[in-house]
């Protein structure tokens, strides 16, 4: 039986459970996927996938201006047990975990010169995580990563980005059969930065993928987190969090495509807000497809807005085809730390950038005590505090 | 020993056409160890008084003093009243998301207290605070106020209340909406306070119910943004009897 609920506490949350032969999830894209960014029209901003992006801050990545130049500086370190080569785009592994969505997303994969790929062979256990940092120094460039498990591998994939950069890039996980693998992604850029670019996870049979994805810094970040399931029994937990100040634009768009019977998938994203502009877009769709009978799917997202003057755009979106399923929902609530609660806590003896602080990390703690990489839990939450030492300055 | 001492207060809150005074001078001593009640229709201004007391911005102080032991309290900002020992429990306490009982009550008494409690100590200490109170141990991992039930709200707002231990105790219409256990439960967590014999109280309230409880040594009746009478626990028993009829019809609405 599916439930679903809903849960509009902004102005600006919306929601829609669609239980319809015709997909909106298709009908809504300007155009169908496709690795060639000729196959995409200029976005104008009006469409449905643009119409929250503010399209003159991406530098040119989506209509074709921004080419490479100066670049970023990209190191990946394997731990022994897993191997990196660098390969051209008819490797048989590039694009195979999905195919790009929408026009920057081609673009990047249209203009990288060579992929990295990092494989963990089949049963293999990493013990130490696979970390590939992105450096900004400034330019444009247009990136594309493959990382591999083989069956039965276990792996842990940290991404960080910093440094200033226009940077397009495609990331693409396979997951052989039983294969565990755990990505924390953290977008910590310098506040000119802008990061557009999707994240495809292809899911083999009875595998399980953990994404974490973190977003604090850049002028404008915009993700697509996406899940397909090669066989039945797949499992995806996506993790979000993103903490999006005056002027930031940070927008995540995630796609759980259940096509396969006998998937899970779970779904949190939590950002809090604060300043001027500050402008957080979540969509997230989930299409349980007629085949994928047995699927168990749950999204939730969460905002905290701290100031006025701050935006949360929230688009739940789930759409059914079949009803021999375990359960489906999603909840999106957009609460605001207002005066009242400043003066509960303030009348009890807490000052008040304390008590700022109080609520927003106990708003992440929530989400961070759920990823289950203790080393990965510590520094996002000093990384949390950071943040929050930044803003109160 | 500590007093609390209100002279002459005026207070406006901004509304359509311009500041509307709501309280229009206001003057009462309360000494650590006593019991004030203060008993008024709706719309008199006593939760004006005890949120003005506490610092809400929405009221302005247009005229008067306020001090604790000498120091002048309307100087102060909310937070620092309440450091200096003035509580009050509200009415209608907010949600604060995200943030779990354990850790503000921790938070609030690191703050009030002016170092961390000990930890050891401390979950003694709340635990056994709540067991009083007959609040289950799974509380305190919820969200502040979150989801609480309006017994539950007040409950939480005593539990403060006997682990902060303020000098000067504000409680604005603590039993409001409480059934008959609940109200005894509060009240009991109010006594054991009171009995300290180190905390000056306010009890604001609309009904005499919960004068079965607390006994107060001075009742107020408060109209039109004022003191309108005082007197001891007999007064009381007048209004109960009489209610606010006389008060509300003559001379004091002014």
């Amino acid at each position: 039986m599916a439930e679903a609920q809903n849960i509009p506490a902004g102005s600006t949350t919306t929601g829609s459970i669609a239980v319809a032969a015709e997909s909106t999830v298709a009908t809504r894209m300007s155009a169908p996927p496709s690795y060639d960014v000729a196959d995409f029209p200029v976005p104008h901003g009006r469409e449905e996938e643009w119409r929250f992006t503010p399209l003159a801050r991406l530098k040119g990545l989506h209509d074709g201006t921004a080419v490479t130049e100066g670049g970023v500086l990209v190191s990946v370190e394997t731990p022994a047990g897993a191997t990196q080569e660098t390969v051209d785009r008819d490797d048989p592994r590039v694009g195979r975990a999905g195919t790009p969505v929408d026009r920057v997303a081609a673009q990047a994969y249209t203009s990288f010169e060579k992929a990295s790929v990092v494989t963990v062979p089949k049963d293999t256990q990493l013990t130490e995580p696979i970390r590939i940092d992105v450096q900004g120094q400034g330019g444009t460039a247009f990136k594309h990563h493959v990382i591999e498990l083989g069956a039965f591998a276990e792996a842990v994939v940290v991404m960080d980005h910093t440094g200033d950069a226009t940077f397009a890039a495609n990331v693409d996980y396979l997951l052989g059969d039983g294969a565990k693998l755990t990505v924390v992604s953290v977008q910590d850029w310098a506040d000119t930065a802008v990061h557009a670019g999707q994240h495809n996870a292809l899911i083999g049979r009875d595998a399980s993928f953990k994404s974490v994805v973190v977003t604090f810094g850049g002028d404008l970040v915009r993700l697509h987190p996406r899940v397909t399931y090669a066989a039945p029994g797949g499992e995806a937990e996506l993790y979000g969090l993103y903490f999006t100040e005056a002027g930031q634009h940070h927008e995540h768009r995630l796609m759980v495509d259940h096509d396969t019977p006998n998937c899970r998938s779970h779904v949190t994203y939590k950002g809090a807000l604060q300043g001027d502009d500050a402008h957080a877009v979540w969509i997230g769709d989930v299409l349980i497809q007629a085949a994928a009978t047995g699927t168990d799917t749950y999204e939730l997202n969460r905002n905290l807005v701290l100031t006025d003057g701050a935006r949360v755009d929230s688009v739940p979106n789930l759409e059914i085809e079949t009803g021999e399923i375990v359960g489906a929902g999603h909840a999106s609530a957009t609460g605001r730390f207002d005066d009242e609660q400043l003066f509960y806590l303030m009348a009890r003896g807490i000052p008040a950038e304390e008590a700022r602080r109080l609520v927003v990390r106990g708003f992440f703690a929530e989400l961070i005590q759920q990823i289950g990489l203790p080393d990965v839990e510590e520094r996002l939450m000093a990384k949390i505090e950071a943040e929050l030492e930044a803003a109160a300055a | 020993m500590a007093t609390l001492e209100i002279h002459d207060l005026h207070v406006s809150v901004e509304a359509e056409n311009g500041p509307r005074e709501i309280l229009k001078g206001v003057d009462l001593t309360v000494k650590q160890g006593e019991t004030h009640a203060i008993m008024g229709p709706n719309g008199s201004g006593k939760s004006t008084l005890a949120y003005s007391l506490a610092g809400h911005p929405k009221y302005t102080i247009t005229g008067g003093t306020v001090t604790l032991d000498g120091e002048d309290v309307l100087e102060m900002s909310v937070d620092e009243r309440a450091r200096a020992g003035v509580f009050l429990a509200m009415q209608y306490p907010v949600e604060v998301p995200g943030v779990s009982v354990s850790n503000f009550l921790r938070t609030s008494a690191t703050a009030v207290r002016g170092e961390a409690p000990k930890l050891r100590l401390w979950v003694k200490e709340v635990k056994e605070a709540m067991e009083r109170l007959s609040m289950d141990p799974a509380f305190a991992e919820r969200n502040v106020n979150e989801g609480f039930s309006g017994g539950e709200k007040k409950r939480h707002e005593i539990l403060q209340l006997e682990l902060l231990k303020p000098k000067i105790a504000i409680l604005d219409e603590t039993d409001s909406g409480l059934d008959v256990d609940a109200l005894r439960t509060v009240s009991e967590g109010v006594n054991r306070v009171r009995e300290s014999g180190e905390v000056g109280t306010l009890l604001i309230t609309h009904y005499t119910r919960i004068l079965r409880y607390i006994k107060p040594d001075h009742v107020h009746v408060f109209a039109a943004g004022r003191i309108v009478e005082s007197g001891g626990a007999e007064l009381a028993d007048k209004l109960e009897a009489e209610g606010y009829e006389e008060y509300t019809k003559g001379g004091a609405t002014l």
